[in-house]
């Protein structure tokens, strides 16, 4: 599994160590979380308290506790965020590498499908398929996924395009591999970077989207999710009766779901990218000789500062060699 | 001219499908949702417009195909039906009211996102390894991690009621008529100042990450070296050599995103009551007035491929390569 390195490097570099960290420690908490807290959905005090000593977080218009909604609340947003994630990404690689791989007029028709779910804008769609659908956690991740499988399969679409002439596409087609065999065994792993770093920015979309929608009040109002917080919180007047604390802290803990992931997903880039590898390393070997590396480019300065002619770090130069067309 | 032919055959298919959708979304969808909208306006509508909206949502019992026609027919007259939100008012009036607030808003956010995005872009990419480039990105990565909704939540709190700064909705004063007087235009501005922010906070990140990489990746090009050695000044090369050939692809983004800003930007004007297209959505979605939520998502479908068209024809203007190409 020498093309699956950089699943180590993830771990070494600290962007992505502590976006998982991060993860980890938020996806723990909404499991054992609930366990630990009181009842959100019962009115237990007086309403919109600011926080105080029995009640952290304060209470909500309800009268219910802020800090149960915001820890309750981070179960179902994450389960739908993740699992759509997982549902695009499986679509789009589908897509995205069955119109790459064959090419001609198939390749014409899923590329114009796929353009068209680009530019029809994604949540005024998703705002009417829910009004329309049920609600339910169901509806949610089907309207999520049915708006979000676009990007995904471009992307893979586009990696696709950069492998099937290789080599070892070649040689499996000579061998005469079936179809599926080549797609899912030769192809799709040589993008395992590429699909993991999909799939987070597809979490992170399909965070945002749920939270937005259920804010309108489409979704499943008796269930406790962030963005039902932030409806609730909406709709008693929160900003009014400058009840800061009623949305603060579900706001706060989507953007610390959004940050790790994202966080994850620049460690990865600089990880799997070479040229921003080959710039790290040039950076640390400049400081390391007590030169500043503030130039667009250490191959272009005007100052000559050491003689580059013979690059000694023989990673820079492997790095830089291996698959140059990660952006593809 | 085969780049933008292509383009528009795109945008048509694009429209075709958001037409077809809107056709059969009613008329498909499970646990009949519209018959419980006619049971609740039962008695409070007269006959005919029962009659009307039956119609419109596909209750007419005609076969599917003489439906669509119908249907086609009355858009092209530009009828999307009766609202029933405001009753009797037709939709298009009601969504006339909204799309200039909305066009305003979102149109003067993302151009000061775009700008400002981009040239942080340019500036970091070209001082890597910075105290800049440290800090920016992952500063605008946490901002852009907050839902658009909220960031405007927050910033009303703090500057509208806590400072006093801005007016808390609307766009403009209820004291105001609209007009082209100088006092108008200025508390216009006034009024989109927060909403603007909060989206131009949340989106900003992106360009800027998207032109530093796209800028990396032109540096690494010979033709800078070049630049560089003939002895052009960095301002030079950065911004006429590198940036210029650096926009290219993050212009092509920018079509893609206009969508993704009008939908944020639909969520911002809730939390400020500012009367555009969102603020319509929510009162169509409360309301389940069917016919507004439907006729929002044709014109906000429409703007965005409008939108996307202009932008073509600005990429070949500005790129020679997709003129020439056979």
């Amino acid at each position: 599994m020498k093309h699956l390195k950089w699943l180590s490097a993830i771990l070494d570099n600290p962007k992505s160590k502590y976006g998982l960290i991060l993860i980890a420690l938020l996806v723990l908490f909404a499991c054992i979380g609930p366990f630990l807290v009181v009842d959100p959905t019962q009115s237990l005090a007086r309403p919109h308290q600011a926080p105080n000593l029995s009640h952290f977080f304060g209470t909500t218009g309800q009268g219910q506790d802020v800090l149960a909604q915001t820890i309750v609340g981070a179960g179902p947003t994450l389960f739908i965020g993740f699992t759509v994630g997982i549902l695009v990404t499986l679509i789009g690689a589908l897509v995205g590498v069955l119109a790459g791989y064959l090419g001609g007029l198939i390749d014409e028709l899923l590329t114009a499908l796929i353009n068209v779910f680009l530019v029809i804008p994604g949540l005024p769609l998703a705002i009417i398929l829910a009004a329309y659908l049920p609600t339910g956690m169901l509806s949610m991740i089907l309207i999520l996924t049915f708006t979000g499988w676009a990007w995904t399969a471009r992307v893979i679409r586009a990696q696709t395009l950069s492998l099937r002439d290789k080599d070892f596409i070649k040689s499996a087609q000579v061998i005469g591999e079936p179809l599926w065999r080549i797609l899912i065994i030769e192809l799709l792993p040589h993008m395992a970077s590429l699909l993991l770093s999909t799939f987070i920015g597809t979490t992170i979309y399909a965070i945002g989207a749920q939270v937005g929608l259920e804010f309108l009040g489409l979704g499943d109002m008796g269930s406790v999710t962030w963005g039902t917080n932030l409806y609730w919180a909406a709709n008693d007047q929160a900003l009014l009766t400058r009840a800061w604390w009623t949305y603060v802290p579900t706001g706060l803990s989507i953007a610390l779901v959004g940050f790790a992931l994202a966080l994850i997903n620049f460690g990865l880039d600089e990880v799997t990218n070479p040229r921003l590898t080959v710039d790290r390393i040039w950076r640390h070997r400049l400081q390391a000789m007590g030169y500043t590396f503030s130039r667009a480019s250490v191959y272009i300065g005007q100052k000559q500062v050491h003689d580059f002619s013979q690059p000694s770090s023989p990673q820079a130069l492997e790095s830089a060699e291996k698959g140059g067309n990660d952006e593809a | 001219m085969s780049y933008i032919l292509k383009r528009f055959v795109l945008y048509f298919l694009a429209f075709c499908v958001s037409l077809i959708l809107n056709f059969l979304l009613p008329r498909l969808m499970p646990g009949d949702p519209v018959g419980t909208m006619f049971a609740r306006f039962k008695g409070r509508l007269s006959p005919e417009a029962m009659d009307a909206l039956k119609q419109s949502l596909g209750f007419s019992g005609d076969s599917l195909l003489d439906q669509f026609w119908a249907y086609l027919h009355s858009l092209s007259q530009g009828d999307l039906g009766l609202s029933v939100a405001y009753f009797p008012t037709p939709v298009t009036e009601v969504i006339a009211t909204g799309l200039w607030w909305t066009l305003w808003l979102a149109g003067l956010s993302v151009l000061i996102s775009f700008i400002i995005g981009t040239s942080l872009g340019i500036l970091i990419a070209w001082r890597r390894g910075s105290w800049l480039d440290q800090s920016l990105p992952p500063l605008f990565a946490f901002l852009g991690a907050f839902p658009y909704f909220w960031l405007a939540m927050l910033l009303l709190w703090v500057f509208g009621f806590q400072l006093d700064w801005f007016p808390l909705r609307h766009a403009y004063g209820d004291d105001l008529e609209p007009s082209w007087s100088w006092l108008f235009i200025s508390d216009m501005f006034r009024h989109a100042a927060l909403p603007a922010l909060s989206i131009i906070l949340a989106t900003l990140g992106g360009w800027m990450l998207s032109m530093r990489n796209t800028m990396i990746t032109v540096l690494g090009e010979d033709y800078i070296s070049l630049a560089q050695a003939k002895g052009l000044s960095s301002k030079q090369v950065m911004l006429r050599y590198a940036a210029r050939n650096a926009i290219l692809p993050n212009l092509t983004a920018f079509g893609m995103a206009i969508g993704f800003v009008v939908s944020g930007s639909l969520l911002t004007e809730i939390v400020f009551s500012y009367p555009g297209q969102g603020y319509l959505l929510v009162q169509a979605v409360r309301a389940q007035d069917y016919p507004l939520m439907q006729g929002l998502f044709l014109t906000i479908t429409t703007s965005v491929l409008c939108a996307n068209c202009l932008l073509d024809l600005l990429y070949v203007l500005l790129d020679p390569r997709t003129r020439s190409s056979s």
